[in-house]
């Protein structure tokens, strides 16, 4: 029998089921705050598919919770528009919108116990006494506060607080779940824990997570997407993994995970390859995105982890230099090495593999260090 | 250690509780045992429990007495109506460089004597005032109304001279409420009635209830204002007390008066506190 050739190729059947069946809860279009003169937020645009985990990561101050709360409603936007599931949420009041926020500071209602917290929507909405009674119980079983109902919100810890305010707003089945920094105020070890406990809720719940925070760890470990935001602009939208490795911009580069930054001139660059003089004396050879000209000055910026001790001769398109070390910064699996280039004292982080095979390392040695020309990650200074 | 605690603090509270009993307690025990006396056919003292039989026996004084009773009430209610929102607006809607000026305006009233804002009130209100010269200027009356002497004017005189009580403590709970319990509210779903009495009026209660407490018991107590601005028809009962005292010159009838004045607003203060708790373990539950 003679089968029938497909008539869509798997790639684009795979995105048309992503056009056509994956739906987009949350779509922000060019949306502008302005308080007076200052602009928090400028000209944001993102779309987050339904059941995603999509966090806003960025410093203190650039426009995140300002971002947050006009989706919520809470504050309306200068410009641009908002929609929720495809419905444009303009002059919506919070209290109409299929969204919640949980906010950075828990809100929790102490004039309350945990179960008439987590009820307060509900009844908001009129559901049944029955009815209510079995969701508080069914979502306080979900985050693992079963028989936790009658007691004070002041007789939790900082860990049962914070998913009580989780609860509160997943009883309600938003459409997009905000959370603005909610493990901000928890201690390492906690925050650490909830971490994983977070992303392992909103996997078994399949709400659309918005999640703020500034730690970097946070938002790579638990996301889908996210979003760098810098001063109240977008730099660059994309995978954990490619933030971390194709950063698109110096500060992307710089705010996620650790880098060594250089500055530098070009030298000459063909075929994507250029070659950099550094102010700090080395000249390397990396891979570039762009064409770039001879005289050009860019920022060059290198992994603590790209950079390999003593590496072996034999391996050829390796950059090397020579370095010496100022101290050994023991953290663990996660050890460094400080040290500065022979000739200047810009500082380098290098990672220091705990194999144990470089224990002899000591202050002040001078050892070689190799990088791989894949590694580098340049941009023009503009 | 112990010992030198409980010196330390009896050595501090000593002139409080000498203040409180020997300008408070000892002139009361006085008035209380004047109340329980009568002077006799042969002019002489006697104990006797006839001042109070007086006060039932007698329809104006016991109807008086109600009236002060259910006036007061009625004047702390207004003005806790009144008060609310202004504390709000006050600690949650004005910008907080704002906040202390409004304080202040509240105040000044109050740095001059009742007696003049009373009299204040009086060159406003009555038949030959500015609002009935204004209100005729403006064509919308033909001879002045008297605006004097009514209840109604009465009440708006008691609630003005105790605005100030029942904003102060109510604005300073406020101020300890958190404005993201009010945006969390309104995000869950609630609109500006549930969050006023699911989230303001509870976390407000122990500031209303104290506002409503001093309140109460001023409101109770004045008698300038009734005196003034009440007229000959809104009788106060302090009015009462003070015939008995400087007109009547029957001290003994006067204390007994005085005596059910104090038992009745510890009374309704007591109802109050009762009634408070009970509807915060309602909330709560
Ligand atoms: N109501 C307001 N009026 C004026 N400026 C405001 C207002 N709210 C926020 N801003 C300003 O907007 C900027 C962004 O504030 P926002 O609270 O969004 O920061 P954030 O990214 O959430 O910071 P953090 O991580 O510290 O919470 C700040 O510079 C802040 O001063
Ligand atoms: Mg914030």
């Amino acid at each position: 029998m003679l089968r029938k050739p497909p008539l869509f190729s798997q790639d684009v059947k795979q995105r048309l089921a992503i056009r056509f069946f994956m739906q987009i809860d949350l779509s922000v279009q060019e949306v502008t705050k302005k308080f007076n003169e200052f602009i928090a937020v400028d000209n944001v645009s993102f779309e987050v598919p339904d059941g995603s985990f999509f966090s806003i990561l960025g410093p203190s101050g650039c426009g995140k919770t300002t971002l947050l709360r006009m989706i919520a409603g809470l504050t309306e936007p200068t410009e641009g528009k908002i929609e929720i599931r495809g419905k444009s949420m303009l002059g919506i009041p919070p209290n109409k919108r299929p969204v919640n926020l949980i906010f950075q500071q828990l809100a929790l209602f102490p004039m309350m116990n945990v179960e008439e917290n987590i009820a307060f929507g509900l009844r908001r909405r009129g559901e049944g006494k029955v009815d209510i009674k079995k969701k508080v119980e069914a979502i306080l079983e979900r985050v693992d506060l079963a028989g936790f109902g009658d007691k004070k919100i002041d007789q939790l810890s900082g860990g049962q607080k914070q998913r009580v305010a989780i609860a509160r707003c997943l009883v309600l089945e938003p459409a997009v779940l905000l959370l603005d920094e909610p493990l901000g105020a928890l201690d390492l070890k906690l925050r650490e824990q909830m971490k994983v406990e977070l992303k392992m809720l909103q996997a078994k719940v399949g709400t659309t997570f918005v999640y703020i925070t500034h730690d970097q760890s946070e938002a790579l470990v638990m996301s889908d997407h996210v979003a760098v935001m810098n001063q109240g602009v977008f730099e660059q939208i994309d995978t954990p993994q490619n933030l971390y490795n194709r950063p698109e911009t110096p500060f992307v580069a710089q705010f996620v995970g650790d880098n060594n930054a250089w500055s530098g001139r070009i030298r000459q660059c063909n075929d994507m390859t250029a070659e950099i003089e550094t102010a700090e004396g080395p000249i390397f050879h990396t891979k570039v995105r762009e064409s770039l000209q001879p005289g050009d000055e860019v920022d060059l910026f290198l992994r603590p982890e790209a950079m390999l001790i003593l590496p072996d001769p034999s391996l050829s398109e390796l950059n090397r230099f020579h370095i010496i070390v100022k101290d050994i910064l023991f953290d663990g699996a996660n050890s460094r090495l400080l040290a500065h280039p022979l000739d200047a004292d810009t500082e380098l982080l290098i990672a220091l593999p705990q194999t144990r095979q470089y224990d002899y390392i000591q202050k002040n040695d001078k050892i070689e260090i190799g990088w791989d020309q894949q590694s580098g990650i340049c941009f023009r200074r503009s | 250690m112990k010992n030198q605690k409980r010196w330390g603090l009896f050595f501090f509270l000593s002139p409080v509780l000498l203040w409180l009993f020997l300008l408070i307690v000892l002139p009361h025990i006085d008035l209380l045992a004047m109340s329980f006396r009568i002077e006799n056919d042969d002019g002489q003292m006697v104990w006797s429990l006839s001042n109070y039989l007086n006060f039932f026996e007698e329809p104006i004084y016991w109807l008086t007495f109600v009236r002060t009773a259910i006036f007061s009430i009625l004047v702390t209610f207004l003005t806790f109506v009144i008060a609310l929102p202004v504390a709000f607006y006050i600690t949650k809607v004005v910008a907080p460089k704002f906040q202390g000026f409004l304080l202040v305006l509240l105040l000044l009233p109050f740095w001059v004597s009742e007696l003049v804002r009373v009299y204040g009130w009086m060159i406003l209100l009555r038949e030959s005032g500015v609002i009935n010269h204004f209100l005729i200027k403006l064509g919308l009356l033909n001879q002045p109304i008297e605006m004097l002497y009514k209840d109604a004017t009465m009440i708006l005189g008691l609630v003005y001279t105790s605005m100030l009580f029942m904003v102060v403590p109510i604005t300073s709970v406020l101020d300890s409420l958190d404005n993201s319990l009010i945006e969390a509210a309104y995000d869950l779903g609630a609109n500006m009635w549930t969050i006023l009495f699911k989230i303001i009026i509870p976390h407000a209660t122990p500031g209303i209830v104290s506002g409503s407490i001093v309140v109460f018991m001023l409101t109770l107590g004045n008698y300038l204002t009734p005196n003034l601005m009440g007229g000959k028809n809104s009788l106060w009962f302090t009015e009462q007390i003070y015939n008995q005292f400087i007109a009547s010159f029957n001290w003994n009838q006067g204390s007994a008066f005085g005596f059910l004045l104090l038992v009745l607003s510890s009374i309704v203060v007591w109802l109050g506190l009762k009634l408070t708790r009970q509807n915060l373990r309602k909330v709560v539950q």
